[in-house]
């Protein structure tokens, strides 16, 4: 098995050496590495963005920035963060590499169109950098990019949507080809109910974004006719309605909230059973309560809208729909922690990142609550409330399960193992900076303190420090995690084929899989959590 | 794998009578469009619009030949697109 050349020593299509190996490849492995340098290279200038933004709050006034450039600042941690890292990071790297292994397949059903995805993802990333030096600069909208404000600043918004738009069509098209892929390239042998949970998860967020990413695209392309034209479709002066635009954005960006998350629940599915040595509980649970969150998920964007002026009707209707995302979300808590209930647990980094996550989104989504019913969204609407809320989501969900993934998969992407110490202080650190980043932040929204502002009354400032401190706290600790995954390249400890007794096809593959993904024909098995003899497995692995 | 369905080829003299009928309806909604008959001017006009892209759907599309699966994507994408577009009018109606 190990004889067979991995991936990085054969290119496809053949013949392709150097640079061109990459640059022109049809594997999705290579795809998924390729999207992996380009995320992490987003996320951490978003990063050091939100620690300078956290920097200039930590006292009043002015303290290291002005107030153009904080909205400025704001703006592109938010546009980076959502569109470069949160989208993309699970699907595009994990979900193009696994994705067709665990299928059974050798790659995925538009090997040409996968490599089109990634130039996409480039050029709207390039996009972005690029309305920062031309023109009056980056836009101040914030990453919403509210109407009428975005349509009468003199800032870069043409640009910048016009970037979003093609990050937009980049997203799609990965969609399209995994929902082709989970129908067209499956192992025949293998049944609905036979495919692994996060697979599953990839495929309910890949019809999320086929159907609502056109809706943003379509908008920004009406920001952008509205700009040049001033056509009045949202300018009411002109006949035009403000709230259509709330509408049309929210109508994709809140499904974008489960594009980011539903790929991240997918990831702890495989963690959890394989760390608790236990077949997952509520297998057929968990994978409709994916869809049943795609589904719900895409019915309740006006929630963002209970303060907007939107009908009453409206009102009730979207908050109803909303408490009703609740309940396929906890299925899949329960199960996970049912999962886990008499299983025999082992420690190890993915698995402490995976109950981390466990624990912060579910404070995510339980002071979603708070901010679902409409009588209570109305005190912390636009409050730092909201953007607590929405970090325990996106960042202690998606982050961390991102996280949690790449520590999980990083020996299988490179064929080395890394050093568990490290990683543990990592994500302590990062997770005890979570804390006192975030919670400071609830109490300061419930407090009154409103988002997006640059200064901020006296009362403040402890809860604003204690943010800025906890921001430090974190940074440091997710710079623990990387630095440590980026060495075990320098002490090269190979990484064996199944490093922690998985079952699913992925962990039947040599670390670093072949081109080809498979050397034989792979053993389908009936239910992909069976754990029958991988005890007996590990205790020969010397485990 | 849900890759069950045939390949299929429409003739030539297939092809052609879905586009005369697509045709007639144009002329159809053209006519349509000079009987006044108040509320229901945009029903009708929809009507035969949603008639016209079955056609193409069923026939220019091959949705007729296809399996489940993508018969099911196409029923969801719409009935997607009616919730969207029905919940934003629905609030502008009750505003």
């Amino acid at each position: 098995m190990t004889s067979t050349p991995s991936f990085y020593h054969q290119s496809a299509p053949p013949g392709l050496t150097g640079i061109k190996a990459w640059l022109l490849t049809h594997d999705h492995k290579r795809l998924g590495l390729m999207y992996l340098g380009a995320v992490l290279f987003w996320f951490t200038i978003a990063m050091v963005l939100g620690l300078l933004l956290r920097t200039e709050l930590m006292s009043q006034g002015r303290t290291i920035m002005g107030p153009g450039l904080y909205n400025s600042f704001f703006t592109l941690h938010g546009v980076i963060m959502v569109f470069l890292f949160a989208i993309p990071a699970i699907p595009a790297i994990f979900g193009n590499f696994f994705l067709p292994i665990q299928l059974g397949t050798d790659d995925v059903f538009f090997p040409r169109l996968n490599l089109f995805s990634w130039y996409l993802f480039m050029i709207g990333g390039l996009l972005a950098i690029v309305s920062l030096f031309v023109g009056d600069g980056f836009p101040d909208t914030g990453w919403t990019f509210y109407v009428p404000f975005s349509i009468q600043n003199s800032k870069n918004v043409g640009l910048t949507v016009t970037a979003a738009f093609i990050l937009g069509m980049s997203s799609m098209l990965t969609g399209l080809n995994f929902v082709t892929t989970f129908h067209r390239m499956r192992d025949k042998r293998m049944g609905l109910m036979q495919i692994p949970l996060f697979t599953w998860s990839l495929y309910s967020t890949a019809w999320v974004q086929i159907l609502a990413t056109p809706v943003i695209g379509i908008t920004f392309i009406l920001v952008v006719l509205e700009r040049l034209l001033s056509i009045g479709l949202f300018d009411p002066d002109k006949g035009g309605d403000p709230l259509l635009y709330q509408h049309l954005f929210w109508m994709y960006s809140h499904p974008a909230v489960y594009i980011m998350i539903l790929p991240g629940m997918g990831v702890i599915s495989e963690i959890i059973p394989v760390f608790s040595r236990k077949s997952i509980f509520g297998y057929k649970a968990i994978v409709w309560s994916s869809m049943a969150i795609a589904i719900a998920g895409s019915l309740v964007w006006a929630h963002h809208m209970y303060t907007s002026g939107m009908s009453d009707v409206s009102v009730f209707v979207f908050s109803l729909l909303t408490f009703l995302v609740a309940v396929p979300s906890a299925v899949k808590v329960f199960s996970w922690i049912a999962t886990m209930y008499k299983g025999s647990i082992e420690m190890t980094p993915p698995f402490l990142l995976a109950l981390m996550f466990i624990y912060l989104f579910s404070v995510g989504g339980l002071t979603g609550l708070v901010l679902g019913a409409a009588g209570t969204d109305i005190h912390v609407h636009d409050t730092h409330f909201v953007v607590a809320h929405f970090h325990f989501v996106m960042f202690g969900g998606t982050g961390f399960a991102f996280f949690a993934a790449l520590h999980y998969w990083w020996p299988k992407m490179f064929g080395v193992m890394y050093t568990f110490r490290a990683a543990y202080w990592g994500a302590v650190l990062a997770a005890i900076g979570f804390m006192f980043h975030y919670v400071p932040m609830l109490i300061l929204g419930l407090q009154g303190m409103p988002r997006r502002y640059y200064d901020y009354l006296p009362q403040y400032e402890t809860g604003n420090f204690l943010a800025g401190f906890g921001a430090y706290i974190m940074v440091f600790g997710i710079i623990i995690m990387f630095v440590n995954l980026l060495m075990s390249f320098r002490k090269g400890v190979p990484a064996p084929a199944d490093p922690w007794g998985g079952t699913t096809l992925e962990w039947k593959v040599p670390s670093p899989p072949p081109v080809h993904n498979f050397i034989d024909k792979p053993q389908i098995m009936d239910f992909p959590y069976d754990f029958k003899g991988v005890g007996e497995q590990s205790q020969k692995n010397g485990r | 794998m849900d890759n069950q369905d045939k390949p299929h080829v429409l003739s030539y003299s297939q092809l052609a009578g879905v586009l005369i009928i697509l045709l007639a309806l144009t002329g159809v909604t053209v006519g349509v469009s000079y009987v006044h008959m108040g509320f229901l001017n945009v029903p009708i006009a929809l009507a035969i619009a949603c008639l016209k892209v079955s056609f193409v759907l069923l026939f220019f599309m091959h949705l007729k030949y296809e399996g489940p699966v993508i018969v099911l994507s196409l029923i969801g994408t719409v009935s997607f697109l009616m919730i969207m577009i029905g919940f934003t009018f629905w609030d502008v109606a009750f505003r």
